[in-house]
């Protein structure tokens, strides 16, 4: 894999900011998009055009057949049993209140537990605690140890027989922690409770097997992996989606219509009110389509070394603070440096022409547990390279110098 | 980095790390509690205002250089003031956030802040403790108005 080959196919990769090449490491929040994707658009909204599932026209057929497609392509990339198990949502935190209100609001009861994690974003979060609320049932964490890990004892001792649903995430967005999903599924098994999968981080880095990891539901965005915004699905299992109750109605997800009562469509239509998102699963099936061709294997390792390499540089920055275990880990790397405000550092980097973010990365329970206000990370991806991760530590090094020297009373 | 120079002059790191009226006070009459939920700077600010003036201020919280060097010389510029004044001065710094030149009197150091409107990310680290301000003397007006009832 050629990541200054790849880096030619996204165009906005190839602009100065503030005078400097652009380095952009702010991935995890949003990535870039190669030209196919911006092309896969384009070409939809100049050539197929139309409303789906119900136009006679061909435009309508040629409509449907695209957004239906990109099901297919989002089945085979998961290793989803069938196109019924796709749902197509705005993305991760949609797809995770869908099941938090569609399903949890039905099946819970009070005394119910639901187990998390302190390091989910609050996409899986706030739901979890407002569906705990609504059902009288108690939230859970599983404690985290002190490099941010989770410890299969502690997964065992948190899930009872009252836990109904453990949620977590697959990777994290601020530590990089990669959570053993298959191993903590086999514990909620074992204890009848269902698990729920924040995907978001995980999904456009590493090779995701739904059917392999047992997983019930799994939820991820389109946008964190090459596609447009607005754009993500909710993989769940057929006997788990038929059990579980619509939270959109209106058009495009009803079967027959009476004056007092109404029936839905058959997996998946009946959760997909309304026009979908019909250019945004085209963008989704051209990522797909771009990363496979790329191989997921291929990019986790191509990531896994470009972040191995920057916890070395970035390591040697005195008074450097590094978040998260220092294994194996995902392809981003949290960090404060000194007393730097993380915005600070954002501030800078930015001058530098260099993108990161900095704040809480909606991980405020995280953040109190790291003891700090704020973090700033720098996110990998396939079109990065050692030299984006060297001029960071360079423009680092000159942070520190420029918030080094004493104030003048 | 002239342009981070402009931003982070000497004067905002002086403010930042020797912070003036940062602390808390046990007779404050209002107490204003601020943050950004998008970056999570936070703010605790309180006033002491008699007779409509403002004779005494402190604030704690946390937060980046800017948000916390504008706290800092936003209790400078207003201890002492007629709320009327600090509210105008409230106005001028947003006028100052949208790139117009003010003048802030005998008070400088302020202008030292110009630089953040070419920071469009940072103006709303650098207007915090403003908006605590304006929030902190409408409740003080509003207690104020209780008790003559």
């Amino acid at each position: 894999m050629d990541p200054i080959a790849l880096k030619a196919e996204f165009p906005i990769l190839h602009q100065d900011i503030n005078g400097h090449p652009l380095v952009y490491l702010d991935n995890a929040a949003t990535t870039q998009k190669p030209r196919a994707v911006i092309e896969a658009i384009r070409k939809y909204y100049e050539w197929d055009n139309a409303n789906v599932h119900r136009g006679v026209h061909t435009l309508g057929s040629r409509a449907t057949d695209a957004y239906e497609g990109a099901r297919e392509k989002v089945a085979r990339f998961l290793n989803a049993a069938s196109t019924r198990e796709i749902i197509f949502t705005r993305g991760t935190t949609a797809s995770l209140n869908l099941v938090a209100t569609g399903y949890a609001r039905n099946w819970l009861r009070e005394g119910d537990e639901i187990v998390i994690t302190p390091m989910e974003h609050h996409s899986n979060l706030i739901p979890w605690q407002q569906a705990a609320k609504a059902a009288g049932a108690t939230l859970k964490y599983i404690p985290l140890q002190p490099d941010g890990t989770v410890t299969l004892a502690d997964v065992e001792q948190t899930v009872t027989e009252r836990t109904k649903i453990v949620a977590i995430t697959y990777v994290s967005n601020v530590l990089g922690t990669i959570n053993p999903i298959a191993e903590i599924a086999k514990i909620a098994h074992n204890k009848g409770a269902i698990i729920v999968v924040d995907g978001a981080q995980a999904t456009p880095h590493l090779k995701v097997d739904v059917r392999a990891l047992d997983v019930d539901f799994y939820a991820f965005s389109g946008h964190k992996m090459l596609a447009a915004t607005g754009i993500g699905a909710l993989y769940g299992k057929a006997q788990l989606l038929e059990r579980m109750e619509p939270v959109e109605f209106g058009g495009e997800m009803i079967d027959f219509v009476d004056l007092y009562d109404a029936n839905w469509k058959e997996l998946p239509w009946k959760f997909e009110g309304g026009t979908p998102i019909i250019a945004g699963a085209v963008s989704l099936g051209a990522a797909i389509d771009f990363l496979e061709q790329v191989g997921l294997a291929q990019i986790d390792a191509h990531e896994k070394k470009l972040t191995r390499y920057a916890l070395e540089r970035l390591s040697a920055i005195d008074g450097i603070t590094i978040y998260g275990p220092r294994g194996e880990r995902a392809g981003l790397v949290t960090f404060n440096l000194g007393d730097v405000h993380p915005h600070d550092v954002a501030t800078v980097l930015d001058t530098e022409g260099i993108a990161v973010r900095a704040g809480h990365h909606c991980c405020q329970p995280l953040m109190r547990w790291l003891n700090v206000s704020a973090t700033a990370r720098a996110s990998f991806y396939l079109y990065n390279t050692e030299q984006d991760v060297d001029r960071l530590a360079d423009a680092l090094v000159k942070t520190k110098e420029f918030f080094g020297y004493e104030p003048v009373r | 980095m002239s342009q981070l120079d402009d931003l982070y002059r000497r004067v905002i790191m002086d403010h930042y790390k020797s912070p003036r009226n940062r602390g808390t006070m046990e007779d404050g009459s209002v107490t204003v509690n601020l943050n950004n939920p998008t970056c999570g700077d936070r703010i605790s600010l309180q006033l002491q205002i008699v007779d409509d003036i403002v004779k005494d201020v402190k604030f704690s919280g946390e937060g980046c250089s800017i948000s916390m060097s504008s706290a800092s010389m936003m209790t400078e510029a207003i201890k002492g003031k007629q709320t009327k004044e600090a509210l105008e001065m409230a106005e001028k710094f947003s006028s100052l956030m949208k790139g117009e030149s003010v003048d802030f009197g005998d008070y400088e150091d302020i202008d030292a802040l110009s630089g953040v409107n070419k920071f469009p990310a940072r103006i709303k680290c650098a207007t915090l403790a403003w908006n605590a301000l304006r929030k902190g003397v409408e409740q003080g007006r509003g207690q104020h108005e209780g008790v003559e009832e």
